[in-house]
């Protein structure tokens, strides 16, 4: 099974998404210390790292949830620090975001949830609402189930239906926070299919951050690693494996760092 | 933060935690008027969401009947209790009727509604709101190009200031009954002259102030509730305690604002 490979026509030169030199501390505690990072339209990035380095941190000023305190977010020519409100939230259409647990809103069905972005900015008839449903937990493999409610479902579901209320909007890049946590390894290759499909089968530019490898070169076109708040490696997967960096060593072998912070 | 509190001894400890409760004081006002003025904004700019805003009509107006009804029931029966037996005593128990209906309609429905409903709407909307802060809904909702002040906070604010006035208008008649029953079926009074007397004082002024506190009451206890629980920190321990300082916030500030409006108002 083709697990990251990728035609090389399909990844464009140009970069969909520029981090520049990103600071961010919360009190006087610094998570990120100047990261520098570019996304290629149409490719795979996956952002590695143990618990506590700052992934969350970083993915969430992608989409400007959280502002820097210096450096630029800039995606697609257009740079979010500087971006007027209106302008960041008609941005955020372009993006689809699934979260750690799902964040599905659990006053909800699984059909109003992946609804809700469908309804509220587009001005699709209820067929057309329902066909979208559909089609987008069909990408995800997870057909029928539009009744049920958030609360019955497995962690696992509870991702992919995640995935499919983010890709409901048809979004051109697609970020995925920590998406196997606590996921046993047939829910972990499962959700890695589906996220190899949705590449395959969308014109998306990914970033999934994790600290599961064995998912990261599932689903990766490039790994890049942070650490301390810095980006310590970034390569193909295969390149990414023969690594001479210690904390990239450590961090494959599953090994604890030297100098292993605790982690807040 | 707290271990800066070890430093001091003495005085200057007890100085240190009063200043650190009048910040946090300050900080709760700061984001009560924050919250206020972005779902004053947000009211008006589309999309508008009625359906939701009936929801919460209905979650805030018509699931509060029972308690309303027992609150101002019971408040109208024992005001009457009180007052028969100290009117009686210098001979105007024909007054009776006249103190329930002022007391309850200018002061006592409106403000028991405003607690009642502080106790059982403002605790869900802080709990309702942490939760989905802690369970990343509320990033989720951003990510989807959502404000969540707008979805969330606004119906949930112009429910209870269109909610409350009802309610207290409902209280305001259970009340003034409850107060007939006990004086009419316990003490024996006439019910014609214990009715006259009910609306003899009776201003439309005395119901209509009593509803803009109540409208005002709605306001409060609903950015209240919804503030807290949009700041929520710290998983379930922090749902927890935002909801119990939604309640004790909510009745804090609809205690001192009562006061002002009825200086200032009436």
């Amino acid at each position: 099974m083709s697990t990251f490979s990728t035609s090389p026509a399909r990844l464009a030169a140009e970069p969909m998404i520029s981090v520049i030199d990103l600071h961010k501390s919360f009190g006087n505690k610094m998570v990120l210390d100047g990261i520098d990072l570019e996304v290629m339209r149409g490719e795979s990035l996956v952002l590695v790292g143990g618990s506590g380095a700052g992934k969350s941190v970083f993915i969430k000023h992608l989409i400007g949830l959280l502002q820097p305190d210096e450096g630029q977010v800039v995606v697609d020519g257009i740079d979010l620090t500087v971006a007027s409100p209106e302008a960041v939230l008609l941005l955020r259409k372009r993006f689809g975001m699934s979260f750690q647990e799902g964040a599905l809103f659990d006053s909800m069905t699984v059909f109003d949830n992946i609804a809700f972005p469908i309804r509220r900015h587009t001005d699709k008839s209820p067929k057309e609402v329902a066909a979208r449903v559909r089609e987008c937990l069909r990408l995800v493999r997870l057909s029928g189930i539009e009744d049920k409610m958030p609360s019955e479902l497995s962690g696992g579901m509870r991702r992919r239906v995640g995935f499919a209320r983010a890709i409901a909007l048809s979004p051109e890049i697609l970020l995925f926070d920590e998406p196997t946590t606590g996921l046993d390894p047939v829910n972990t290759a499962a959700i890695a299919r589906v996220i190899n499909q949705l590449r395959d089968e969308l014109d998306v530019t990914l970033v999934t951050i994790t600290h599961d490898m064995n998912l990261a070169v599932r689903v990766g076109d490039r790994i890049a690693m942070i650490r301390d708040g810095h980006i310590i490696e970034v390569d193909t997967p295969e390149r990414f494996a023969q690594s001479e960096n210690p904390f990239v060593r450590a961090f494959l072998d599953g090994e604890i760092p030297e100098e292993a912070e605790d982690d807040s | 933060m707290v271990e800066t509190t070890a430093r001091y001894a003495g005085p200057l400890a007890w100085l240190d935690h009063f200043g650190r409760l009048i910040l946090r004081g300050l900080d709760d006002l700061g984001r009560f008027f924050y919250i206020m003025s972005e779902s004053v904004l947000w009211t008006f700019r589309r999309p508008f969401d009625g359906v939701e805003l009936m929801r919460q009509m209905v979650r805030v107006g018509w699931d509060s009947i029972p308690v309303v009804f027992l609150t101002c029931l019971f408040t109208g029966m024992v005001l009457a209790l009180q007052t028969f037996r100290g009117f009686e005593r210098f001979h105007a128990e024909g007054f009776v009727g006249s103190v329930v209906a002022l007391s309850l309609t200018r002061e006592l429905a409106p403000v028991l509604t405003g607690l009642m409903v502080a106790g059982r709407v403002g605790s869900a909307m802080a709990a309702e709101l942490g939760t989905m802060r802690v369970t990343e809904q509320i990033d989720a909702l951003y990510a989807m190009a959502t404000d969540p002040i707008q979805y969330l906070v606004v119906p949930r604010v112009n429910a209870s200031i269109l909610m409350l006035p009802v309610l207290t208008v409902m209280g305001d008649a259970i009340g003034i009954i409850g107060g007939w029953m006990v004086s009419v079926g316990l003490f024996g009074a006439n019910s014609y002259l214990y009715m006259e007397r009910t609306f003899q004082f009776l201003e439309v002024n005395d119901i209509t102030s009593g509803l803009v506190k109540a409208a005002f009451f709605g306001l409060v206890l609903s950015v209240t509730g919804c503030a807290k629980g949009f700041y929520t920190s710290g998983g379930a321990e922090g749902v927890g305690r935002s909801t119990t300082s939604a309640v004790v916030t909510a009745c804090l500030y609809i205690l001192l604002s009562d006061f002002f409006l009825t200086k200032i108002l009436f």
